[in-house]
């Protein structure tokens, strides 16, 4: 797994000293090469978790960067840190009984109605999220366009790590989409209707007659069987 | 991270056929490259899966499938010593509780919520953060009979195949018959399931799949479905305690045998806890991490087969532990991204696989033993694509999903793919991905009955760490469904059985002196414990001079 071609070092700075690390590296692989075992502010490694939520600045400009570790490939003279996570308020709800109206947050995230629309938010997302924009959506009750607009969140914190409302972003978007993946939006009809017939033991004997097929008979039914691409 | 000039001439050849695929794929590709024969399946798998090269696999020496062949790696992490003295104090329980589930991924969390649904008090022990785990990684979907064209039958006989027979039958029709279940459940819950315009599910087609099944959230479906079972048991704090970068090492007993909770090790402080359980699920996932025969994997970093060591240990049986899944396309380039899953869904939506000359070798959705033997193949005939740093790789051409879709689809349904190979600027609407197998799942496991349980009373397994439901190869999007699926089934089981549970007498860990006796007695020598919990990428030089005075756990050998 290792390559054992010649690599360029370059100059790093975790926890303030200095280490030369691969030209190349991501966050995550630059401080494994320079001793750090990893125990928190490391998951997937893949960008999907978000549990490597990491800040950084460059010799280059002025700004305070966030990236997600995993992704975030390392430039000569950043200075790092991670941050596991941003402690976070979470709303206690039963989404049995809650009711998804405009002001469902006033009772829940009633930070959102803070926000000064500065856009901090969005500018450290490291999945591009238009983070803003959908707290607008939601202090405006249009659930749906909070769900999509916050669909690829991660929930990494590095929004709520920055925001000067103290808004927890990611918690709120979650609750939103919850809320439109169970009331708003459209379901058809296939589901429910395979649900019943299942229900009504439709297929039992079709299973217990599969089940039963000796391992010849079975291989010869796998076999054979149709490939059919279409709904209906 | 553009691709290399040197590829750009193979790049060209992918373009200029692309054309005539498309063809190819209006026509029903299957009607052009059909589908392998059995005795074609057969002889792709034994000339070119890894798990069919001499030393794939290894007897074991001791256990309770002592003498089996396992995977040469299993049998290397198995055969090791416990983390713990075996004399312990056991006497003083820092946590108790009705039902402890280890691991909190996608299985752990739905076992916590059905077990809290019938009255039980719960506990998840996690090593990382609940939901840091490969549930939270699926990208491509899981697969429901939902169409009227198909029906929990033809699941069944799908994934019955594609498992050369050996899956269980009766935990195989406990998963396709539950799955159009599981998909409500989740919907209820707040899952954004993608739809067609009427309002019903959208499906796709996945590997070794005779119908369209294939359920997803954009390319986010496990992450849609794990961070809203997160959300879920986060709203119940009064009935579940979430202990977060606190794993367990050890399973303890009651003196009748019974499995009566656990011994945990906290990541950071390395401080440990008995925790005092009438029932216990292992939720722990697999095993990609281990590298097995040095492949890169799609795992997630905790992916260290822990809850299968300490259940052997305790005497729990595996089943299926010989056969590894290699999932066809994982990324061979850019290096930052060796080994990354590229979702199966790209393939669902008409993505091709071709060689260096931009030609179609293999019908595209056969199982993924199969799919991924045939790239190896075609691979080692000469007709791969090598990478600087001495991978090697086949063509998956993307691009064609907007031809064949319209405009815009791949950036509506690949979102985290071409979020992923942007950040090294590659086009994935304008460009093919270099992929080559990757080491993905645990076929096998711990072998479960239909309500979870295991050989040992008090001890239940879900989702990967459980054996016998995929038989020696898993389909695409049955993994989702097989946590969603059983990890209910253990939370209801375990809480049942937690009520009529009385454990007896003090408790004990002379399992783990039994196991070292065994380990004594084969005159097996090895420097190794377990369970590993975390791979080791350090640089080695600078192993080589750690001072283990704060880290005493540190795993040997590795």
């Amino acid at each position: 797994m290792r390559n054992e071609l010649e690599v360029k070092l370059i100059p790093i700075y975790i926890l303030s000293r200095k280490h030369l690390v691969p030209e190349g590296s991501t966050i995550i692989t630059a401080m494994e090469y320079a001793g750090f075992k990893l125990k928190k502010g490391i998951g997937c490694r893949e960008g999907f978790c978000g549990a490597c939520a990491s800040l950084y600045r460059l010799e280059t400009d002025f700004k305070l960067h966030g990236g997600l570790g995993c992704q975030t490939v390392v430039q000569p003279n950043m200075q790092i840190v991670q941050i596991p996570y941003t402690p976070s308020p979470k709303a206690i709800y039963d989404l049995e009984t809650i009711n998804p109206e405009e002001e469902v947050f006033t009772a829940t995230y009633p930070e959102l109605y803070r926000c000064l629309s500065c856009n901090t938010c969005a500018k450290i997302c490291p999945q591009e999220i238009l983070v803003m924009d959908y707290v607008q959506a939601g202090i405006k009750g249009d659930l749906a366009l909070m769900a999509d607009l916050s669909f690829d969140c991660i929930m990494c914190g590095l929004c709520a790590a920055r925001c000067p409302a103290e808004i927890t972003q990611f918690n709120a978007a979650l609750l939103a989409r919850r809320l439109f993946g169970k009331y708003v939006n459209k379901k058809g009809r296939f589901l429910e209707d395979r649900i019943k017939q299942i229900q009504d033991g439709k297929f039992e004997e079709g299973y217990r007659e599969l089940m039963n097929l000796p391992k010849e008979a079975i291989t010869k039914r796998y076999f054979d069987r149709e490939l059919n691409f279409k709904i209906t | 991270m553009a691709y290399p000039e040197y590829m750009k001439e193979s790049i060209e050849l992918v373009h200029k056929t692309r054309a005539k695929r498309l063809e190819i794929d209006k026509i029903g590709i299957q009607n052009v490259l059909t589908p392998l024969t059995e005795e074609g399946r057969k002889k792709v798998l034994s000339e070119n899966h890894p798990d069919y090269t001499p030393d794939a696999r290894k007897q074991i020496r001791i256990g309770p499938n002592k003498g089996e062949w396992l995977t040469t790696k299993v049998v290397e992490i198995l055969e090791s010593h416990s983390r713990l003295p075996t004399t312990f104090r056991l006497d003083k329980p820092d946590y108790e509780t009705d039902v402890l589930v280890i691991g909190g991924g996608g299985a752990g969390c739905q076992a916590a919520i059905w077990a809290r649904l019938h009255d039980a008090k719960v506990i998840i022990s996690t090593k990382l953060r609940m939901g840091d785990a490969n549930s939270m990684m699926s990208q491509g979907g899981m697969q429901a009979a939902v169409n009227p064209n198909d029906s929990p039958l033809i699941h069944y006989l799908d994934a019955m195949g594609g498992g050369h027979f050996d899956n269980k039958p009766a935990l195989l029709k406990i998963l396709t018959q539950e799955a159009p279940k599981a998909v409500k459940h989740l919907e209820d819950l707040g899952v954004i399931w993608d739809r067609i315009a009427d309002g019903n599910l959208q499906t796709k087609t996945g590997g070794g799949t005779s119908r369209r099944r294939m359920l997803s959230s954009r390319d986010y479906t496990g992450a849609e479905i794990m961070r809203v079972l997160r959300d879920e048991v986060r709203n119940h704090p009064e009935d579940i305690t979430v202990l977060e970068y606190f794993p367990a090492i050890e399973l303890i007993k009651d003196q009748e045998g019974k499995i009566a909770g656990a011994i945990l090790f906290h990541m950071e402080t390395g401080e440990y806890a008995v925790v005092k359980a009438k029932t216990v699920i292992i939720t722990t996932g697999g095993f990609g991490r281990l590298h097995i025969k040095d492949f890169p994997t799609t795992n997630h970093y905790g992916a260290t087969m822990d809850g299968l060591v300490m259940a052997y240990r305790a005497g729990a049986k595996l089943l299926h532990m010989d056969s590894v899944q290699f999932h066809p396309t994982g990324a061979v380039y850019p290096p930052q991204i060796l080994g990354f899953l590229i979702t199966e869904k790209i393939r669902g939506f008409g993505g091709q696989p071709v060689n260096k000359f931009g030609e179609l070798f293999v019908f595209p959705l056969e199982p993924r033993d199969v799919e991924a033997s045939d790239y190896i193949q075609e691979c080692r005939a000469g007709k791969g694509i090598p990478t600087p740093d001495g991978h090697i790789g086949i063509w998956l051409d993307s691009p064609i999903i907007d031809l064949i879709h319209g405009p815009g689809t791949i950036e509506k349904n690949f979102p985290a793919m071409v979020r992923q190979y942007k950040r090294f600027d590659i086009d994935i609407r304008k460009e093919p991905m270099l992929v080559y197998p990757t080491l993905h799942y645990q076929n096998g496991g711990i072998e479960i009955n239909e309500d979870t349980s295991t050989s040992i009373p008090g001890l239940y397994a879900a989702g990967e760490c459980s054996g016998g439901v995929h038989g020696r190869n898993r389909l695409m999007g049955n993994s989702v469904l097989d946590y969603n699926v059983f990890g209910r089934i253990a939370g209801i089981s375990a809480a049942k059985k937690a009520k009529e549970t009385i454990i007896a007498g003090n408790l004990t860990i002379d399992h783990i002196g039994k196991y070292e006796e065994e380990l004594l007695s084969a005159r097996i020598i090895t420097p190794l414990k377990t369970p590993v919990l975390l791979p080791e990428y350090r640089n080695l030089d600078l192993v080589s001079r750690h001072l283990d005075e704060f880290d005493p756990f540190l795993p040997a050998g590795l």
